[in-house]
């Protein structure tokens, strides 16, 4: 049985196919139709809905309110939270303010996209202080609008940040504190339709469950996975939800390595990363949308082995390390060891990623990433580079560079670092890395780019991160100008 | 209401006194938004389900071109709740649903024409499990060669309509005898409409035969004759109503049309009522887009930049059938001069058939394509002789008086060119940032800056000119509260507000005592699409009539019951003077009623002045035209091909605006579109003819951090529409989209900086990174003289 508050009202629902994402959920069993469907696959935000969770703060429970793509969302993970839906804002027939502001700067046309603006508006109205465009365009950037030009929704978020008023939610937190807090945590399992979800509450129980049943699917966000129900149409018969797993969510900056728990969703990881490499922090924030990294974790976009997931060409570039569990037994792995082929990894059968070792900065330490997609925002990777150099006395020391979207794998580009190690860091050494970078790669060409396109990006990736290395006065990016 | 009645005729007198809030020209917010943010409003996959609802997925054709040589339809009835699969065989009336010519079999008949084509459709209880049983059944095929680019249709002659000709003047004498000359060519890309809401249709069988159809449709009476013709009944036995759209952008002209047929089908077959809600990936493989484009060009032109003579080859990728295909090339041609004086000219059209998706009506109609042309070869005579591209615009530009004539022999009237572009030059600051630009570039080895300033003139019209005509019908209830109907549908850009603020404005009260309804063929019989920019215009002006007739008959009570002249009774904010006595508007009517006055009328409107003479290719296609001016600035990666717009001033012509904040919204709004189909927006087939792209995780459209933060947009002031327009306005639909031309043109201006602004980059549209690398590195390869007749090829996916 999983529980969970829809606003203010508890729902315990013992029999739901675990397969069920909340947007039908909503549309389907509740008739609650103002969500609404845009795409079914996490890429267009019209089902955006916000989920209220609890966390620790200053040793204080408090709730805090993220949106995510319901479309996405299977059911179970919904254990334990408030869903906050676009019909429970309205009270006492008063528009909420972030509708109000919609409505006074015109921010809405055919409407369709209009309710999960409004809850993307909303989870920023609550996360915000105050307005900030920046902000806003991370909290809209997986909010697709075909009609308005995104301008007035810009200033309704400017509106609604502006200076709110404590709202019904705010007046309930301490109820719905301590509503959320009466739902049993411990295991628990879903099923319905012949299909179960396993809910483990630690990892020890994660561990067994999954020794016992390898051939369960694994899941945290669900935003990879639940594709493979709403798009391709196959059943998952068994899946385990990690996202009740407290220590799995962690991050811990140990002496020499951040510690994050593999299922740490990417909003959590982006403050950590971006300390210690400002690239990273960058590159997550165009890593999908925000509805997407407040659902999908660090662990999933390595573990679903993609060859054009964002965070592992970084992770390889920077040394990162698994620990990977199995029943009682851990081990250790670099991540670049990690991936063998397309969508094939180490892993073996009952085996999950437990945490991402990422090594701490070091003085002298280079690191850059780049992404490159026809769209700057919420788009997937043609080429990801990332580049991690030491120059000591202008002679490279060390090099680690590894690319994502030139071959089945993300992985190293071994003969360019070759080229690299030991050579004066100047153009001309550049250059021969370059052309040794030909030689890494053979990548595919498909719609989101050629293959002659990859390798010369790649390449040009190599000779921007030189540029910058070198003269960093010279103006290199795209996204550094607002 | 009724309060009012107890007012004293000095405060009836005062609100009298008192300008009408919500009549025209104000900015009345959206009718629907605070529905839109309650998630109130519904749509019609909202609306309440019948418990014996069956639910439509159809089977598509894995094969781009191939004879079908069996269904067997038995394995989809091993699936629970399958109610019935039917094939074209099981259509009890006509099987082609094409909307102008015919071309389009409901369901496949014998051979597939696509791959996305829907060969069987299967009703089940469920959509998961139609979805289930329509993938079970056995289709075999026997292939056929597909056709699948222009290039192939061309060399083929394979056409789904003639082709078409402007001219003016020698064209071929006069490029022969102009000092200069240059030949190029260009791709262009489609695009996906990408409305929110898929298409949709729910149906339900009524008595003696009948159907109540609920489609998200611009075109409510086509789908009633269609689905009156695929069940053979008369169109009176079928009812379609249409409250709003999830965006349209033209999708949802014609191509609304076959979901609502086939549930019609289902409906008729199985007694039940019958929903088709295609999911997103399905409706972007089934459902045509905007039609790709092919031109090649040549030009002569003087050592000024000034054309002498044109001659441009326009060639669309229509897909397997005519669809508007006719409509959509002729406006491309008719656009082909956009804002300039061609000069002797010919322009041909040519409509392509090839095995996709039928490509249809977007937002411009084939006009943007058109004008990416002609803005493609002002860049180029501007790089050939090395002068500023807006100069050699400017050059160009229709005369008022002299050189005002187009290639289709209409006279450009009202031109707001010169003016326009004066007032934007100036508020962008355009020579200062040129110089700007040119002293960044100079210091910027990595990214380079663009600037480009480009106008839109737009023709206003149907170009099938029986199209201009609309009805609306207006009842006044006894309490003074309006019913309004028009034969118009809202799908976003807000018709119904601005059809109710001029209904407002007739009757002089607040817009909120005007109830919008549903767009229902049972109310406003045969009419046409709204499309063509043309909502507001046509309804407008018919909702203007209908009310008009009304007051007249409350004018003439009044006259008669109160024994004053006509001139005596004054209409104002919700008030009526007769003479020197205030009532309310109520009042009025409420004594009207007693005085058994009729208090419902129907308006009609019909475009006057226009024509088009197909076999001379001469006319005035156009009652008027719609101008702009944006002038956009890029910073373009030239290691990687990304870019980024960093500034747009735009100002548009909007006539007497009927309300600035829907307007503005409409240019806005058509200004990212367009930049996004010459930018990110990019369709991509294998060579089977499979849409790669058929989802938004693979086809971009702009997202909020594409829109820059340095956007101007402001509406011309004080021109109003010199033509009999409703209140003088503008159509302001598809006018702006074309302002996003200036973003393409910027970016190829910032890679022309690399070869000193004396080359112009072959960069094909949609001006992805890709693309735009691969004109960097042209520029850097070429950067050596050129011949007077260059040839560049562009690249193709």
């Amino acid at each position: 049985m999983i529980q969970f508050f829809l606003n203010r009202e508890l729902r315990s629902e013992r029999a739901l196919d675990p397969n069920l994402t909340v947007l039908r959920y909503l549309r389907e069993h509740l008739r609650r139709t103002g969500t609404k469907e845009g795409c079914g696959s996490g890429d267009c935000g019209a089902c955006t809905v916000v989920v209220g969770e609890l966390v620790e703060e200053d040793g204080r429970e408090r709730l805090r309110y993220r949106s995510l793509n319901a479309c996405l969302t299977f059911v179970a993970a919904l254990h334990g939270k408030q869903l906050l839906v676009v019909e429970d804002l309205e009270q006492r027939g008063r528009l909420h303010a972030v509708q109000q502001a919609v409505v006074d700067r015109h921010a809405s046309q055919c409407g369709f996209c209009t309710p999960g603006v409004v809850m993307s508006l909303f989870a920023l109205q609550k996360n915000a202080d105050g307005p900030d465009r920046e902000r806003a365009c991370e909290a809209l950037a997986g909010n697709l609008c075909r009609c308005t030009g995104y301008r007035p929704i810009l200033a309704a978020a400017e509106q609604a940040c502006g200076a709110p008023e404590p709202d019904q939610f705010d007046a309930a937190e301490a109820e719905t504190v301590a509503a959320l807090k009466a739902i049993a945590r411990g295991g628990t399992e879903l099923a319905g339709n012949d299909r179960r979800c396993l809910l483990p509450a630690s990892v020890d129980e994660l561990a067994a469950l999954y020794a016992a049943h390898p051939e369960a699917r694994l899941f945290a966000g669900g935003t990879d996975l639940a594709l493979e129900v709403t798009q391709q149409h196959r059943a998952l018969p068994l899946t385990i939800h990690l996202g009740g797993i407290e220590e799995l969510k962690r991050l811990t900056p140990g002496s020499e390595a951040i510690e994050i728990g593999a299922a740490t969703p990417l909003a959590d990881c982006q403050a950590a990363l971006a300390a210690e490499y400002p690239d990273f922090g960058a590159l997550l924030k165009r890593f999908a949308s925000l509805q997407i990294r407040n659902q999908g974790t660090l662990g999933g976009n390595i573990g679903n082995a993609s060859p054009i997931g964002d965070t592992p060409p970084l992770l390889i570039a920077l040394g990162a390390r698994l620990l990977l569990r199995k029943g009682g037994t851990s081990r250790t792995l670099a991540l670049e060891d990690f991936f063998l082929d397309y969508k094939v990894t180490a892993l073996e059968p009952g085996e999950f990623i437990e945490k991402i070792l990422v090594p701490r900065a070091r003085p002298g330490q280079a690191f850059r990433a780049y992404k490159l997609s026809k769209r700057l925002d919420d788009d997937i990777s043609a080429v990801c580079a990332a580049f991690n150099l030491l120059i000591e006395d202008g002679r490279v020391r060390e090099a680690r560079i590894a690319f994502g979207g030139m071959a089945a794998i993300p992985r190293r580009a071994t003969a360019c670092e070759r080229a690299l190690l030991g050579q004066p860091f100047e153009a001309a050494v550049i250059e021969r890395a370059c052309t040794a970078l030909a030689g890494d790669f053979d990548p595919l060409g498909d719609f989101r780019a050629s293959r002659e396109y990859r390798l010369l990006a790649a390449q040009n990736l190599l000779r921007k991160a030189f540029l910058e290395l070198h003269a960093p006065a010279l103006p290199t990016r795209v996204t550094d100008h607002v | 209401m009724s309060e009012l009645i107890s007012h004293s005729q000095e405060e009836l007198a005062a609100l009298f006194r008192a300008e009408l809030l919500t009549g025209v020209g104000r900015s009345v917010r959206h009718e629907s938004a605070a529905k839109h943010a309650s998630g109130a409003a519904l749509y019609i996959d909202d609306r309440l389900e019948f418990p014996n609802q069956l639910h439509v997925y159809a089977r598509l054709s894995e094969r781009a071109h191939a004879r079908i040589v069996r269904i067997d339809s038995t394995p989809c009835y091993a699936v629970p709740g399958v109610a019935i699969v039917i094939t074209s065989a099981d259509v009890p009336g006509k099987l082609d649903i094409g909307p102008v010519f015919p071309g389009d079999p409901l369901l496949a008949d014998g051979s597939v024409q696509y791959l996305g084509q829907p060969v069987l459709a299967v009703a089940a209880d469920s959509l998961e499990n139609a979805r289930r049983a329509a993938l079970a059944a056995l289709i075999e095929y026997e292939d056929l060669e597909p056709v699948l680019t222009v290039d192939e249709a061309l060399r083929r002659r394979q056409f789904v309509l003639d082709s078409h000709s402007h001219r003016r003047g020698d064209a071929a004498a006069a490029l022969a005898e102009a000092p200069h000359r240059l030949a190029g060519s260009l791709r262009i890309g489609g695009q996906e409409h990408f409305y929110l809401e898929t298409q949709i249709a729910s149906v339900l069988p009524t008595e003696d035969g009948g159907m109540l159809v609920h489609s998200s449709t611009q075109h409510p009476s086509e789908v009633q004759k269609l689905v009156a013709e695929v069940l053979g009944v008369p169109l009176n036995k079928v009812e379609v109503d249409m409250r709003r759209m999830g965006g349209g952008f033209g999708g949802k002209e014609t191509q609304a049309a076959a979901p609502a047929c086939l549930c019609a089908v289902i409906a008729r077959l199985t007694g039940r009522p019958t929903k088709m809600r295609l999911p997103r990936n399905e409706d972007m493989r089934i459902t045509g887009k905007r039609h790709p484009f092919q031109v090649e060009y040549e030009v002569g032109f003087d050592d000024d930049g000034r054309l002498h003579g044109v001659h441009i080859q326009l060639a669309a990728n229509c897909g397997y059938s005519p669809d508007l295909s006719g409509a959509i090339v002729d406006r491309a041609m008719f656009h082909a001069d956009n804002a300039y004086y061609l000069g002797d000219a010919l322009v041909e059209g040519h409509r392509c058939k090839t095995n996709l998706a039928s490509n249809t009506a977007f937002r411009g109609f084939g006009g943007p394509q058109g004008m990416l042309a002609i803005e493609e070869i002002m860049d180029a005579i501007a790089r050939h002789l090395g002068k500023d591209p807006l100069a050699v615009r400017k050059l160009n530009y229709y005369g008022k008086t002299e050189r005002n004539l187009t290639h289709y022999h209409q006279t450009v009237e009202h031109n707001l060119l010169e003016e326009m572009t004066a007032e934007l030059e100036a508020s962008c600051d355009y020579a200062a940032r040129r110089e700007e630009i040119r002293a960044f570039n100079a210091r910027s080895p990595v990214l380079k800056k663009g600037l480009a300033l480009t106008p839109v003139k737009f023709g206003i019209s149907f170009t099938s000119s029986f199209l201009n005509q609309a009805g609306a019908l207006v009842h006044v209830y006894t309490d003074g509260s309006i019913h309004l109907n028009h034969g118009g549908t809202e799908m976003g850009q807000g018709l119904n507000t601005k059809v109710a603020q001029v209904v407002a404005e007739v009757f002089q009260v607040d817009v909120s005592r005007i109830q919008i309804s549903p767009a229902n063929t049972g109310k406003v019989p045969n009419t046409s699409p709204t499309a063509a920019s043309s909502g507001a215009d046509l309804n407008g002006k018919a909702a203007k009539e209908a009310a008009q007739t009304i007051r007249q008959r409350l004018v003439d009570f009044a006259a008669r019951h109160w024994q004053v002249g006509a001139e005596d009774v004054q209409f104002k904010n919700g008030q009526v003077r007769i003479r020197d006595r205030y009532l309310s508007f109520e009042e009025l009517v409420q004594a009207a009623y007693l005085g058994q006055v009729s208090l419902s009328s129907t308006g009609f409107y019909r475009t006057p002045k226009i024509y088009y003479d197909r076999t001379q290719a001469r006319g005035r296609p156009f009652y008027y035209y719609a101008f702009g001016m944006a002038c956009a600035e890029v910073l373009v990666d030239t290691l990687t091909g990304e870019y980024r717009l960093l500034r747009a001033d735009i100002l548009h012509d909007v006539g007497a605006s009927l309300n600035p904040a829907i307007d503005i919204g409409q240019v806005e709004g058509g200004f990212v579109q367009g930049m996004g189909w010459l930018t990110c927006e990019e369709l991509v087939w294998d060579d089977k003819g499979r849409l790669l792209t058929a989802g938004p995780a693979s086809y971009k459209i702009p997202t909020v951090a594409d829109v820059p933060a340095d956007l101007r947009v402001k509406l011309l002031e004080n021109r109003r529409n010199p033509e009999d327009t409703v209140f003088h306005s503008k159509a302001v639909g598809e006018p702006p989209f074309m302002l996003g031309i200036s973003v393409w043109c910027a970016i190829k201006d910032a890679v022309a900086s690399l070869a000193d602004y004396h080359l112009q980059p072959a960069i094909d549209a949609p001006a992805t990174p890709e693309r735009v690398l691969w004109g960097v590195e042209q520029m850097k390869k070429l950067q050596q003289p050129q011949g007077a007749v260059h040839e560049h090829a562009g690249e193709s996916t």
